[in-house]
């Protein structure tokens, strides 16, 4: 195969990525997007075997071939097992592992240049594993976040705007110096103090945010694919990684103007916010809990019910007795629709996959931009495991972390129902005045059978 | 054109590119989007194994090895994620896509 050819094969894997993003934008051609994506890495992929050594296969192919089957059999099962909660830490731990794969690319390929690489090539090189680095160690950390494997609050460390400062200045500095002179030692230090950047850089990022930054990082992670597809003389490579980095960068403004807060004010919001001060009103303070039985009362004499659904429902896997309670509801003459804010649960989007895998009609999933208007001549809203979109205090309290975001208006409605664990406060650590609130009423258990209670109540009704 | 060149400009128009077909996305899609671009990058498998072919100590082998094991992941495990995700969507209102696409092509 000559290099022609293989350049034309790797030029329409490229079409097939573009192909892929415009179809994972519209939700009819969505599926077929992802499939298309995939087809064009399995060309990109082969032809690598076809072209290699004039067609005499790879040198190391056994061992190659090996590596690939051992990737195969950790992702594919780690993709198809991981429950619908877990999707957002496994696409942070994907990109993750992503970044570190373009890094040791660069660094493989710089250890061979040697002397004979160019100026450019050792730039781009420097790039790739600090931004790959960067993009590893973060998605470890945002990984360890949403598994609540660390604590999901912001970490501050004492002097953390002096540790980031001094740690950016010291990869840049080792950038430059592997930049000067051309050396190996230079560019494994400037590999490890990326890595420790990477760390410090998501460590103040709060809970809520963490999807922007899975968002960004992903980007990070798609240039980085273009800059070792420039050393490498690749264009597939550069296309591809261009393609996400661009992509990547307007999804991640996208989803931040859906949280209503600036790029800037997520990444560096942990250092400007002043210690929250309603996080310190967590004495015990009276709130009206109620009996399942005194739930489907609130909901059998109402008009309207409006669902907010968040984290807790997909916890409990409560998605299928949502329904059946909305249908049960429906039935009944009242009008039943979900409000779904666009950061409800782990990731932009998380509700609405989990709701249409319990075949809710796609006509009752109402965003927050119309739902809001309805609250005034809503009866009852139910609050099943959500906490942070509903709670009042992004209005009222200037300075919590959440000040800002838009969020859902469910105390103008005539009555409140939380389901929920506990009293614990959401995902962003704030505590909630809604819930003291006297149109409020609560009631603790684990969403699915609570929902599951107040069905069978209602029915008896 | 020389080379340098032209990668330059395969650089520029797939920025263009790239910011151009995203720009209208609903929320409902934002995640399986993020997770879609997340599995192309992991066509960085094309590079570790090219630099996997060209090396010859096993420094160098080693590193490209474990590269091709974390780009097949990334790129493997991205692909079959996102498409998880996506069918929790089909087989919803079925009807109602097959003619918003009819409706689409007139």
């Amino acid at each position: 195969m000559s290099r022609n050819v293989y350049d034309l094969i790797g030029l329409l894997a490229g079409i097939c990525f573009i192909l892929a993003l415009k179809g994972l934008s519209s939700p009819k051609s969505a599926r077929r997007g992802n499939l298309i994506g995939a087809l064009g890495a399995t060309i990109a992929t082969v032809i690598v075997f076809l072209y290699a050594n004039d067609g005499k296969g790879l040198n190391h192919q056994p061992l190659i071939l090996g590596a690939i089957a051992f990737g195969v059999l950790v992702g594919v099962p780690a993709a198809r097992k991981v429950q619908m909660t877990q999707m957002p830490q496994l696409v942070a731990l994907f990109n993750g592992v992503g970044g570190g794969a373009a890094a040791l690319v660069a660094i493989v390929e710089y250890l061979k240049l040697g002397d004979g690489a160019t100026v450019a090539q050792v730039v781009a090189t420097v790039f790739t594993v600090i931004v790959g680095c960067v993009s590893f160690s973060g998605s470890i950390v945002t990984f360890l976040k949403l598994q609540e494997l660390m604590t999901t609050r912001p970490v501050i460390l004492p002097f953390g705007r002096q540790l980031i400062a001094l740690s950016s200045i010291s990869v840049l500095a080792t950038g430059g110096w592997v930049i000067a002179s051309s050396g190996t030692s230079p560019l494994l230090i400037n590999a490890l103090l990326s890595l420790l950047f990477g760390i410090l850089f998501v460590l103040p990022v709060g809970g809520a945010d963490v999807p922007i930054v899975i968002s960004l990082l992903n980007a990070f992670t798609g240039l980085t694919v273009a800059a070792s597809g420039y050393v490498l003389e690749n264009t597939m490579l550069i296309i591809a990684g261009t393609l996400v980095g661009a992509s990547g960068t307007i999804l991640t403004r996208l989803m931040a103007q859906a949280m209503g807060r600036s790029l800037f004010g997520t990444l560096f919001g942990a250092f400007t916010a002043k210690a929250s001060a309603s996080t310190g009103a967590a004495e015990v303070r009276p709130v009206k809990s109620g009996s399942p039985d005194d739930v489907a009362i609130l909901l059998n004499y109402a008009q309207r019910v409006v669902i907010v659904p968040g984290f807790g429902l997909a916890v409990a896997q409560a998605q299928h007795t949502v329904r059946e309670l909305a249908d049960l509801l429906a039935s009944k003459g009242i009008d039943v629709a979900y409000g779904i804010h666009p950061v409800a649960g782990r990731m932009p989007g998380h509700m609405n996959v989990l709701l249409a895998e319990a075949n809710v009609p796609y006509e009752q999933l109402v965003e927050m931009e119309e739902i809001n208007p309805t609250f005034p001549q809503t009866d009852v809203v139910l609050v099943v495991g959500a906490n942070d979109v509903v709670n009042p205090a992004a209005k009222t309290t200037p300075g919590c972390p959440i000040y800002g975001m838009p969020i859902l208006d469910v105390d103008k409605a005539g009555n409140v129902i939380f389901l929920k664990r506990s009293m614990r406060p959401g995902f962003a650590g704030i505590e909630n005045e809604l819930l003291y609130d006297a149109k409020t009423t609560l009631l603790f258990g684990d969403a699915k059978e609570s929902l599951t209670k107040v069905v069978s109540a209602l029915k008896a009704l | 054109m020389s080379t340098e060149l032209a990668l330059l400009a395969i650089f520029l128009l797939s920025i263009f590119v790239g910011f151009e077909v995203v720009s209208k996305v609903s929320t409902t899609l934002h995640t399986p989007l993020m997770s879609g671009a997340n599995a192309i990058h992991g066509v960085i498998l094309v590079g570790a194994i090219i630099v996997a072919d060209h090396s010859k100590t096993t420094l160098e082998l080693t590193l490209s090895t474990i590269a091709i094991v974390l780009a097949t992941i990334n790129m493997v495990g991205g692909f079959v994620v996102t498409d998880r995700m996506l069918q929790m969507f089909k087989g919803k209102p079925k009807a109602k896509k097959q003619s918003d696409e009819a409706g689409g092509k007139n």
